[in-house]
């Protein structure tokens, strides 16, 4: 009876805390990309602009599930089929980390950032890394 | 020591080749920030403590690769990729390769 009663408030509590810091970060990721915008990110490595510096720029992002989406995840994992709640954890780390590699790379005065990668690593028991790495490009003749 | 995922510096030519050069580091993670990752699996959101740990593998694979090309005589590493694997529970491998070049500024 104990167990259960931690159970469920552990779920109510990352449910109601959870959600509400999900909404809050998909708010400031919105933000921060429309401030970004300007720079663009590209994942093929054409260079079009004639005198230039070059930098490797890299930046990470590591996230946790909270305890409602792992167990959400474990019970739709019992009958197969698309799990939402992961694939918005992951959307939101991936755009965290490329809006913090267009930060640096702003920060450095770059014009753009090219040869754009993405790297994904799962740290066991804790939460999901992601790794993304480009070169920033500065325009010298600016 | 140029680093670029690209295959070429702007404004400089290839003057010598050594072939692909590797740096790697197998880390552990930490008890304190396991701790604190626990709380952060009922609330959700960013591991900060690891992401530092991550941040510091990796530059220290960076570090390793670089001291391998600066051995063979390169001053630049081009095409620039890194991987990660969990290859133990708990432990991670940061790995990261590219060529070694030596380049010359175009006259």
């Amino acid at each position: 009876m104990f167990e259960f009663i931690i159970f469920g408030t552990l779920v109510i509590v990352g449910y109601t805390v959870g959600s509400r810091r999900e909404a809050a970060h998909y708010k400031s990721i919105e933000e921060r990309e429309k401030q970004l915008l300007y720079l663009p990110v590209r994942a093929n490595k054409a260079i079009y602009h004639q005198a230039q510096q070059t930098q490797l720029m890299m930046a990470s992002v590591v996230v946790a599930n909270d305890y409602f989406k792992t167990v959400a995840t474990s019970v739709k994992s019992f009958f197969g089929g698309q799990i939402r709640s992961q694939e918005s954890l992951l959307d939101r780390a991936r755009r965290e980390a490329t809006l913090r590699l267009k930060q640096k790379a702003r920060v450095w005065g770059a014009v753009e950032v090219i040869g754009f990668r993405m790297d994904t690593c799962m740290i066991e028991n804790a939460g999901v890394e992601i790794f993304v790495y480009g070169t920033a490009i500065k325009n010298d003749s600016l | 020591m140029t680093l670029t995922t690209l295959e070429l510096v702007p404004g400089h030519k290839i003057v010598e080749h050594f072939g692909v050069i590797s740096g790697s580091t197998v880390r552990a993670k930490h008890i304190g920030k396991d701790f604190l990752a626990g709380f952060k699996n009922i609330i959700g959101g960013e591991l900060t403590g690891y992401t530092e740990l991550m941040e510091e593998s990796r530059n220290q694979a960076i570090q390793r690769m670089k001291d391998q090309a600066l051995q063979k005589g390169a001053n630049a590493i081009l095409g620039v990729r890194f991987a990660t694997s969990d290859i133990a529970p708990g432990a991670a491998e940061v790995f990261a390769y590219g060529t070694a070049v030596r380049i010359e500024k175009n006259v």
